[in-house]
């Protein structure tokens, strides 16, 4: 809501400074965003009428102009380029030693040879609008030499209040007007509105069949304007402070009093409407083509306001083509209504369309307003383009008009919701001043609110205007008291920061991608679950929720290698979205990317890329934090987005919770990402559940280790040969090493040596040879037996 | 005898003072200490001497072995500490080089500061609480007393699903499952991803909001004025000016918006705070009574706060970042000045 302080000021006029006004306004509730001057800098600009134009000798588009500026005898000599510059027009003039916007200084010139002293200028060139069709033509009775500044006003600044979606009464001058009186303690001085009383017997039938929507409509005939009257400047000027284009003075008249009041209205063309009105849902297959030229089909709970034949305007939203005033219209139906909020809101907007008018009536246009607003409308088109008035035609429901019941407030609410205690005289005098009708009884008031105040419904509304009132920043601050009351800690449950700092720690950078990826990319990279796309994607590439970590991780890989960074290790923690048995499954997963050398270069260490057992090592130190690392196994599988060879499936106690390996070559080479990437993703909840330790006693007793080298198939999985020797081996096993892998020389083609390290040791005795070696009868027997290994020499 | 033994003795200790290493050292104690040695022969030959002179002459040996050992003892003990020190010497080492190992990443500066404002409500008893990020209406507006066509669903820009679902426009919905499943008193806050249908310089379809909720018997407006003063004071670990604003939620009567002095330019006024000298970083109000009769909540017994800020905000301002879009560009060279 744009507000011309001027304007402002004739309704209240506190005394107050520009910014103190607008910090009230923000204070309120109000929210200042800009404050603007009303023009733009310039001076030693005044009104000049045009007294002679002549051609200029040596250019077809350039005019020679007397000009008389009121600045002594003579006229000045002006060239000018205006198309619409004629004799006797007044327009404003630039004198030299004057400055316009922009700091463009007004000097003697010559143009192609003749002099010229000083400028005719155009709206645009004074800062006023984007009009630069041609100069700014002024009314016939400007008095010349008058400055500019003066005569239109111009020294006003222009509030732009952006106003909270419950604020619907302050989008007029009145409604604003109401908070400065009140904020400021002052008195309203409202322009008079008295009724206008018929001149001519002419009427218009009105019909409403959807009372609920449409409470109120009120019209009035106007027979016999004027068609050639033009808007008068001061209303031009405050059409334009408030931001609407000035359109002809019936439309300018509507505007005016949208401005003012804050009441839509609309003007019709009485010879174009057949019949009478009626206010209507739309028909089934209807079509309207608006006022911007657009033909829409209606939908059934669009309210049209129709005639006879057809539907003439989306109700409270925007009028049609055809239908409304235009530069030969003489008899006038203005309309100005009542329409319930809760049918117009949201229907603009199904057409693509915000208006000041669907604007307010959404947000809620006072209920009582309309027949003032209609005597407004009706004695400024009068006064401007003459014509007879009508009478006031009516038809309301009362039944659907809304309704202010009285409020109970409570002095004891009060103060448990605002935590402080305000002096009665003073809750009564804040209500009394928002317009409330305050009924006292000893601190338990019955409250009425003003027709204009939609959002007052309940006693919380009021406790909320006090507290505004009063001013939210003189009310106390004090520490919030509760009863101390100790939260659960679970400790067998890993929290999310754990897993991040020990991701962390092993050198990843936490990243942050988008929940939403590139359809294609999840497709590729995640074949299997059926992507939940956004109805309303902001882009392609942020088309359907993520299923996995990995595309956002690949991209934001992808955009390192991009950028000089060869050694990239980048984890993530978020929901996946899975749809799965028409349900949407949201859960948590942690997932990292790697590529580049295991430790950062460095002195001292080789510098080959990640393997797949780098990755392994990270994502057994996630698998390790709970305490339960046995309840987890690896088994080799296939994902679409891994390499066939280099990929396993993470099972916790059997069910999979995650995927381990090195992106798929393809992949890798069409997403241009180095060979060595490796991925990792765990579902969060099968890593954090942990268990409690518990202790075991330390044996007193000496560890003895033998060594075994074992040669085995090579497709035996060393994890096949750690479980049986861990089953073989028994309680005396206390640790398992895999120290040493080899294929090669020595080794038999298809097989492969693996050396263990057996760990042994009793609770209640130092072993014997003896013992030990049954241990290892034991091992190298099973192995022998169930995995064809055998002792290697 | 005594002469003998004296030159013997002098001899000795011009050998120990000679002897070049540990080796002609112990060849030195050999020659006269040994079990053949030259001062311990004086010792067998004793039993000559007559029996009065044997006590005098023992005493006199035994001095003079007494006094090589000690000269074997102080020159060994020297000779290795001279071959001691060459060896260390040798074992210099580059202390400037870098040491080697792995070095640690960081977290993501919106995991900072999601965890800073967690760790400053922990203090005060909130508890984290988290919910679905693709919400249903209801829970994401219905319920926070935003029918269908409020004009405030036209300030969300909301990404839709198919089936009517939405992906969560704030974290408010959180309050209202924590509110359907928990009775007073409540003290919670729900951090997480928040999505809304907008990108330009100053928007990106994702962020980050922390939701705060109190329900009590005795909760006011005050305390909610006070939590949030204290929490932006602590979390800038400054003193600064906090302002309270009447504003709109649907789902908080009375509701406030928070300015606070602006960080840049200590509320002289700059570029970030269009030269206001104040930056608006949250909302907050009391919960509204439509609310809590959603959730089951006796409006007579309990009232309640809540409270919204969004964490990018929060981080650009405590950490100097200028461009939103930075914190999803995931970039290392931005990452690591957070580690
Ligand atoms: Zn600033």
């Amino acid at each position: 809501m744009k507000v011309s302080e001027q304007w402002l000021r004739e309704w209240v006029n506190p005394p107050v400074g520009t910014a103190e006004l607008a910090e009230q306004l923000t204070m309120a509730g109000l929210e200042v965003d800009s404050i603007e001057p009303a023009a733009g800098g310039f001076d030693s600009v005044v009104v000049g009428e045009v007294l002679e134009v002549s051609p200029h000798p040596d250019a077809d588009k350039l005019r020679v102009c007397r000009v008389d500026a009121g600045q002594g005898a003579d006229p000045l000599q002006i060239v000018c380029g205006a198309p619409n510059v004629h004799q006797g027009m007044r327009a404003p003039v630039a004198l030299v030693g004057g400055k316009l916007p922009g700091g463009l200084k007004i000097k003697k010139a010559k143009l192609r040879g003749v002099e010229s002293f000083g400028m005719l200028c155009s709206a645009r060139e004074l800062g006023l609008s984007e009009d630069h069709a041609g100069l700014m033509a002024l009314p016939a009775d400007a008095p010349v030499g008058t400055d500019i500044r003066d005569y239109l006003k111009l020294e006003d600044s222009i509030i732009e209040v952006d106003l909270t979606p419950n604020r619907g009464d302050c989008l007029g001058m009145e409604g604003i007007a109401r908070e400065v009186a009140l904020l400021n303690d002052c008195d309203l001085t409202p322009p008079a509105i008295e009724p206008v009383a018929a001149q001519v017997e002419d009427s218009f039938p009105v019909t409403v069949d959807a009372p609920a929507a449409c409470p109120r409509y009120l019209g009035r005939v106007i027979r016999g304007i004027d068609p050639g009257a033009v808007t008068p400047l001061w209303m031009q000027e405050r059409l334009r402070r408030g931001g609407i284009r000035p359109l002809g003075p019936v439309i300018d008249v509507t505007n005016y009093v949208l401005l003012e009041l804050g009441q839509p209205m609309h003007g019709f063309d009485l010879g174009q409407l057949q019949d009478g009105i009626r206010v209507r849902f739309a028909a089934p297959g209807e079509k309207l083509t608006l006022l911007d030229g657009r033909e829409v089909a209606l939908a059934a709970d669009s309210l049209v306001i129709a005639d006879a034949r057809q539907p003439l305007a989306l109700a409270g939203v925007m009028g049609g083509e055809g239908s409304g005033v235009s530069d030969s219209t003489r008899d006038v139906f203005l309309e100005c209504a009542f329409f319930d909020p809760l049918h117009i809101a949201g229907r603009a907007r199904a057409y693509g369309l915000q208006t000041d008018s669907s604007y307010r009536f959404e947000r809620g246009v006072d209920p009582e307003l309309q027949i003032r607003a209609l005597d407004r409308a009706t004695r400024l088109l009068l006064d401007i383009c003459g014509g007879r008035p009508g009478p006031v035609i009516e038809v309301s429901s009362e039944a659907h008009l809304p309704r202010r019941p009285a409020i109970r407030l409570r002095s004891a609410r009060i103060r448990r919701l605002l935590g402080f205690e305000l002096k009665p005289a003073e809750v009564v005098g804040i209500l009394e001043g928002l317009g409330c009708a305050v009924d006292a009884e000893r601190e338990d008031w019955s409250v009425t609110p003003p027709s204009h105040r939609f959002d007052l419904a309940i006693e919380a509304d009021l406790i909320e205007e006090l507290g505004r009132v009063h001013g939210y920043n003189r009310l106390p601050s004090r520490a919030p008291a509760g009863r101390l009351q100790m939260t659960p800690q679970r400790e067998e449950q890993i929290d999310g920061r754990r897993l991040r700092l020990a991701l962390v720690e092993r050198g990843y950078q936490e990243a942050i991608t988008y929940s939403f990826v590139d359809a294609g990319l999840q497709e590729r990279l995640d074949p299997e679950h059926r992507a939940i796309p956004l109805a309303n994607p902001i882009s392609a590439d942020l088309a359907v929720m993520r299923s996995t970590l990995w595309p956002g991780l690949l991209g934001a890989l992808g955009h390192n290698l991009r950028r000089q960074q060869e050694r990239v290790r980048l984890f993530e923690q978020g929901l996946n979205f899975i749809s799965q048995d028409n349900e949407i499954k949201q859960e948590s997963y942690i997932a990292g990317v790697l590529c580049g050398r295991p430790l950062p270069e460095q002195w001292g260490v080789a510098g080959a890329g990640v393997d797949f057992y780098d990755a392994k090592a990270d994502v057994e130190a996630l698998l390790r934090l709970g305490g339960c690392f046995e309840a987890f196994m690896f088994e080799a599988g296939q994902h679409p987005a891994l390499h066939p060879g280099r990929s396993a499936r993470i099972l916790r106690d059997g069910r999979a919770v995650g995927w381990l390996g090195t992106l798929h070559p393809r992949h890798a080479e069409e997403l241009e990402l180095p060979a060595d990437t490796q991925l990792f993703e765990l579902e969060i909840a099968a890593v954090a559940a942990g268990r409690k330790a518990a202790f075991e006693a330390i044996s007193r007793y000496p560890a003895i280790r033998r060594d075994l080298a074992l040669l085995v198939d090579e497709a035996v999985p060393a994890g096949a040969i750690a479980a049986r020797v861990r089953q073989a081996g028994g309680a005396r096993l206390k640790e398992l090493r895999i120290f040493d892998v080899y294929q090669g020389k020595g080794v038999e083609t298809g097989r492969k040596s693996i050396a263990l390290g057996l760990i042994l040791q009793d609770s209640s005795r130092t072993l014997t040879d003896q013992d030990v070696q049954t241990v290892v009868d034991e091992v190298t027997t099973a192995l022998q037996q169930d995995l064809g290994a055998s002792l290697r020499e | 005898m005594q002469d003998d033994i004296d030159k013997l003795t002098r001899q000795a200790l011009d050998a120990v003072a000679a002897a070049a290493d540990l080796r002609a050292l112990d060849d030195v104690r050999v020659q006269y200490l040994g079990k053949k040695g030259l001062l311990t022969a004086q010792l067998k030959q004793l039993g000559q001497l007559p029996p009065d002179e044997r006590k005098q002459a023992g005493q006199v040996i035994n001095q003079a072995k007494e006094a090589v050992q000690q000269a074997i003892e102080a020159r060994k003990s020297d000779l290795q500490q001279a071959e001691l020190d060459r060896r260390l010497a040798g074992e210099t080492l580059d202390v400037t080089l870098p040491g080697r190992g792995q070095v640690a990443g960081g977290l993501h500066p919106v995991t900072r500061t999601l965890e800073r404002i967690e760790a400053l409500f922990a203090g005060l008893g909130f508890e984290v609480a988290l919910g679905p990020e693709i919400e249903d209406d209801y829970h994401n507006f219905e319920a926070l007393n935003i029918p269908a066509h409020h004009p405030a669903r036209a300030m969300h820009d909301t990404f839709y699903f198919e089936d009517g679902r939405v992906l969560r426009t704030h974290t408010s919905p959180v309050q209202i499952r924590v509110m359907e499943n928990r009775t007073p008193p409540l003290r919670v806050i729900a951090p997480g991803r928040v999505y809304r249908c907008d990108s330009d310089l100053t928007h990106t379809p994702m962020f980050h909001q922390v939701e705060g909720l109190m329900v009590d018997t005795d909760v006011s407006f005050v305390d909610l004025k006070g939590i949030l003063d204290d929490f932006l004071k602590h979390f800038f670990e400054r003193d600064l000016g906090v302002r309270f604003r009447p504003s709109y939620f649907p789902f908080t009567e009375p509701s406030a918006e928070v300015d606070m002095e602006c960080v840049m330019c200590d509320g002289k006024g700059c570029r970030v705070c269009s030269h206001t000298g104040w930056l608006e970083v949250l909302g907050c109000g009391m919960v509204h009574p439509k609310v809590f009769e959603h959730v089951g909540i006796d409006n007579e017994q309990y009232t309640g706060f809540a409270f919204g800020m969004g964490v990018e905000r929060l981080a650009m301002l405590r950490y100097g970042v200028n461009d939103l879009r930075l914190f999803f560009e995931n970039d290392l060279r931005f990452l690591r000045q957070f580690g």
